[in-house]
């Protein structure tokens, strides 16, 4: 486990800040001093924890997983406290979501799993040591070996899975450097987590966001726990040029964060390279405000964990019979439900990959849709839904905080801690709503006024249908006065559009203006291409 | 001053018959409490004398009215101080948890309050249970009621005292190497430690929990068959119960059917080895005779891994105290000591000078022999004699249902005779660890007197999960043995 620490001061100068290596491309110098040819290979590794927040009770004991919203210390019972002569109470249900990730992540899984301590003193670990998982005698852990394509065909190795408690949560007041107090809150002690240990196989930053964009959306997936709860996902990289020592970054808050923090160990150690410096195996901590890597005090580095078997939770078999029970319970992965799309509703694949990676978009999308709105409904979805629900969300949050200056909103990744939300509509107004331009009762300009107004107001499509005019003007003769308008007030375009059918598409959209999006698009096309054939 | 001599299962029946009411015999013993604790010190804490009596008149009423009452039928009965009692202060022998208060019940505890025993007071121990004379308490030595220059036994040597000493009817110690049996050895009671995962440890502080067990302290067989009918069986609150014994076993039942046939293993090592007391041997060669005049058929066994089991039980036993103990550090429970001027790492370690020299000792051991440098050579070699051993142990019993030796290689000593040597000292733990580091079942029956009048108990084991025959077999020599002599104090 890593630990959050306070900023460490004073240590060298701030190089040039990270961001501005965003731009470059996956392995460039920072400097572009050195020629590609003569560094060799970039390795990362990485150590993810993930919340299992989906669970009900901790890992140990009954106490909620829920921790979020609480007041310090009251989410704690004897058990994760740590008390003397308390028991470790295993969670059943953490082992079989833990055994769905490993399935999932494609990796072995063994007969039979076990449990270990790991003993190292901390003010946030009640009992001075940790329940978790290694594999020493044997695979013990919950699962290993595994592999998870990214997006670009690369193949990541996962080295071992394992389940374990996170830790309390410390707070530091009084930032004097002197006068520091420490606060401990225990409702996070004994919240189930699963830590995924890849092989460093990531060549660049670009891969490592591949890789956790894809291994979040899986944890959603699999309703094991909803990674953009704040916390509920971290991750520490180790960082090295191949045939050099291995760096790890500790201290990551976030994925954002992670990214950049890899951007410049990279440029960090290329820099060291180039100049014949020695690399140092040592770990670093990411210093999110100066945005760069500050080597560890020595102390820490050298902590000599103790291991010992944890005898007061037995072997557990994994037995063929659960293993079946689990795989049949899987859920249809991304890739699975993507190819559905594409292939039973042909659905574009860029439509059908953004609709498959958002469990809660696709989940709206599974009780929507029939065989002839799906189509429709995949494109309502991703290109109107996606886009009117997050410029909602953001009108709010700026209603909220009263225009109040607020610094460092960028973090907007995938660990943004905006918290779990519902869908912004119902599947049944979603679905009238598709059926509609579908069945070509509605235009699509119109159909996306209404799902504004839908998601708004939260009312029904047929209050809002009754509410604005959105029937669509499907009647040849109203239209045909409005295009005459239309070519009138707009000679020139018309005139264009004689040699240049593009310009035709102007047209329409000033006949949709007109008729606020209620025109019938076929019939307008069809009507405007007759008047710009008289006017050849 | 006859009344409360009487075991368990008599207290029963003499309550039921109305030879004595519950308040009666609780003042006595009460009484009694007065009288020799300031001789023996085999409690920490006494319970509040009135609510002790509120209570006896409470199951008194239910009987004359002819309600309900559980089992125990309001005996009196102590409680080991590592074992907790919620609002009871359990303090572990140690000034490290001197102010501790458990906000909950553990589950033998809430078991026995269950079938209405009445616990009365917590027993004084070594220090987190780590040695076996009792004189490594942060609050003073328990004193063997035999002699009182003599030590009773460890670490549960309160637990023997008390019940030896007419202070309780029964009581509850735990047994990491012989703990139990050691101080009922020493106090001529009877001591129990049952199959590994038999009892619940839910509320018992741990110390090294991957071979520990609460057993119960009674002074006939009987009545520790009848107290792990009360506390037995599989508790939801630790994983390592046994889930599939069968729940309404009845320990009591068949106890005094005899063993005819029986095959019983005289361990070699345990009984005529290095280091074996003489008057000890003599008692274990007389105890042998009188189970095979009840028609047990006895023959002498080697068991060759018996000879590292000592080092190999100090080497895991250690390691997991490191681990267990860890969590004192006086952060969330403890004693008054004000974090003012201190970082977490100084204020842990000043903090955890408290422990005593002996949990230092095991302590320092045990970060020692696991830490990743080193475990290698210690730490797992331990755990694979652990393995060899209880491979040796489990083999021999499908030649033998039970086998024997003396419970303690020498008779009690003085006081502050050996608390200078360790080494001399964890010696002293051959013939009981055994029964730990394999998970099986065994006991410590009363058997003879020393030649200075110090109690010899004899020691059988049986295999895991025989239990019921291991009491059995305990209770024919009870039977079989000439007549004990009666504790003078």
């Amino acid at each position: 486990m890593s630990h959050q620490e306070t900023t460490t001061k004073g240590i060298g100068a701030a190089p040039k800040d990270a961001k501005s290596y965003d731009a470059m491309p996956d392995g460039a110098m920072p400097d572009g001093a050195m020629p590609d040819g003569a560094m060799p290979k970039v390795l990362i590794g990485l150590e993810i924890h993930c919340q299992m927040t989906n669970l009900n009770s901790k890992l140990f004991c009954t106490c909620k997983a829920d921790y979020r919203k609480m007041k310090p210390n009251q989410n704690i019972c004897p058990i994760c406290a740590g008390l003397p002569g308390t028991l470790p109470l295993l969670n059943k249900e953490a082992v079989r979501k833990g055994v769905m990730i490993a399935m999932a992540l494609k990796c072995a899984i063994p007969d039979r799993i076990s449990f270990f301590r790991k003993n190292y003193f901390y003010p946030d670990l009640p009992k001075n040591f940790q329940i978790t998982q290694v594999n020493m005698h044997g695979d013990v852990s919950i699962g290993g070996r595994g592999k998870i394509a990214i997006d670009d065909g690369k193949k990541i190795r996962i080295r071992r899975i394992q389940l374990e408690e996170d830790p309390g949560r410390m707070i530091y007041e009084g930032a004097s450097a002197k006068n520091t107090i420490t606060l401990v809150d225990y409702n996070r002690a004994g919240i189930p987590l699963v830590e995924i240990v890849t092989e460093p196989d990531f060549e660049s930053p670009r891969q490592v966001r591949l890789f956790l964009q894809r291994l979040s959306y899986m944890i959603e997936n699999l309703e094991v726990g909803n990674p953009s709860l704040e916390g509920a996902m971290r991750a520490d990289a180790n960082v090295s040029l191949a045939g050099s020592n291995r760096v790890e970054i500790k201290n990551i808050n976030s994925f954002h964060d992670l990214e950049k923090a890899v951007i410049f160990e990279i440029a960090r150690q290329k820099a060291q390279y180039s100049r014949g410096l020695d690399i140092k195996q040592e770990t670093r901590h990411w210093d999110a405000n100066r945005k760069i890597t500050i080597a560890a005090r020595r102390k820490e580095e050298d902590m000599d964990y103790l291991y010992l078997p944890e005898a007061d939770i037995p072997w557990i078999d994994i037995d063929p019979d659960t293993l079946n029970a689990l795989k049949e319970k899987m859920p249809e992965s991304i890739s699975e439900k993507k190819a559905r799309y594409m292939q039973k509703y042909r659905i574009p694949e860029q439509v059908a990959d953004v609709l498959s990676s958002d469990k809660m978009y696709s989940d709206l999308f599974e009780a929507a849709h029939t065989d002839s709105n799906a189509k429709e409904l995949a494109n309502i979805i991703t290109t109107d839904l996606m886009g009117i629900a997050c410029t909602l969300l953001q009108q709010q949050t700026e209603e909220k905080e009263g225009g109040k200056d607020q610094n460092g909103g960028d973090d907007s990744g995938v660990d943004g801690d905006e918290n779990s939300k519902p869908p912004p509509i119902t599947p049944a107004n979603l679905q009238r709503l598709a059926d509609a331009v579908t069945l070509g009762k509605m235009a699509r300009n119109s159909a996306r006024q209404a799902l504004y107004e839908m998601v708004k107001t939260k009312k029904s499509f047929e209050a809002i249908t009754a509410d604005t005019e959105t029937g669509k003007i499907s009647d040849a003769s109203e239209l045909d006065d409005i295009i005459k308008q239309v070519i009138a007030e707009e000679a020139g375009a018309a005139r264009q559009a004689v040699s240049n059918p593009n310009t035709i598409n102007y047209l329409v959209g000033k006949v949709m203006q007109k008729t606020k999006g209620r025109a019938d698009p076929q019939i307008t096309m069809a009507i405007l291409k007759k008047w710009i054939q008289k006017l050849k | 001053m006859t009344t409360i001599r009487v075991s368990a299962l008599e207290y029963i029946q003499k309550v039921s018959d109305g030879e004595f009411t519950v308040e009666e015999f609780t003042s006595e013993t009460l009484g009694r409490i007065k009288n020799t604790e300031p001789k023996l010190h085999a409690f920490l804490h006494i319970d509040d004398e009135q609510r002790i009596i509120r209570r006896a008149k409470e199951i008194d009423r239910k009987i004359k009215l002819g309600q309900k009452v559980g089992k125990c039928m309001g005996m009196p009965i102590a409680i080991k101080d590592n074992i907790c009692i919620k609002g009871m202060a359990t303090t572990c022998g140690s000034k490290m948890l001197e102010k501790f208060i458990p906000p909950y019940d553990a589950t033998a505890v809430s078991r026995l309050n269950a079938k209405d025993a009445a616990i009365i007071a917590k027993t004084n121990m070594d220090e987190f249970a780590m040695g076996l004379t009792t004189e490594f308490s942060a609050f003073g030595p328990s004193r063997n009621p035999w002699n009182t220059d003599y030590v009773p036994g460890g670490s549960s040597g309160g637990s023997a005292v008390a019940t030896a000493a007419f202070e309780c009817v029964a009581s509850l110690g735990s047994d990491t190497g012989g703990s139990v049996r050691n101080p009922a050895s020493f106090c001529s009671v009877v001591g129990y430690k049952p199959t590994y995962g038999l009892v619940s440890r839910y509320g018992l502080v741990s110390y090294a929990n991957s071979i520990e067990q609460i057993g119960p302290i009674a002074r006939t067989v009987s009545d520790v068959a009848f107290l792990l009918n009360v506390i037995a069986g599989y508790d939801s609150n630790d994983g390592t119960t046994i889930n599939n014994t069968d729940a309404a076993a009845d320990y009591l039942d068949g106890i005094d059917d005899g063993i005819e046939g029986l095959r019983v293993g005289i361990i070699q090592e345990m009984t005529n080895g290095n280091g074996i007391d003489s008057q000890v041997t003599r008692a274990a060669k007389h105890a042998i005779r009188d189970m095979e005049r009840a028609g047990a058929a006895c023959e002498e066994v080697s068991l060759g891994m018996i000879k590292y089991s000592v080092p190999s039980y100090y080497t895991i036993t250690a390691a997991e105290a490191e681990s267990n103990l860890a969590r004192y550090d006086n952060l969330r429970y403890g004693y008054d000591l004000s974090l003012e001027g201190y970082e977490f790492n100084s204020y842990v370690k000043e903090a955890r000078s408290r422990f005593g020299p002996e949990v230092a000792r095991r302590m320092i051991l045990g970060g020692y022999v696991s830490a990743a440098g080193h475990s290698g050579r210690y730490y797992l070699k331990a755990q694979k004699v652990q393995s060899k051993l209880t491979r040796e142990v489990t083999e021999a019993f499908g030649t033998y249902d039970i086998l024997i030796s003396p419970t303690v290689p020498i008779p009690p000593f003085k006081i502050g005779e050996k608390i200078d040597d360790p080494v001399e000292l964890f010696m002293v733990d051959l013939n009981t660890v055994t029964a730990n580091m394999t998970g099986k079942p065994a006991i410590s029956v009363p058997y003879a007197m020393s030649d200075d009048a110090l109690p010899i108990g004899i020691q059988m084991m049986a295999d895991r999960l025989n239990d019921k025959l291991l009491l059995k077999a305990a209770r024919t020599l009870e039977k079989q043995r000439p007549p004990l002599a009666e504790v003078r104090i």
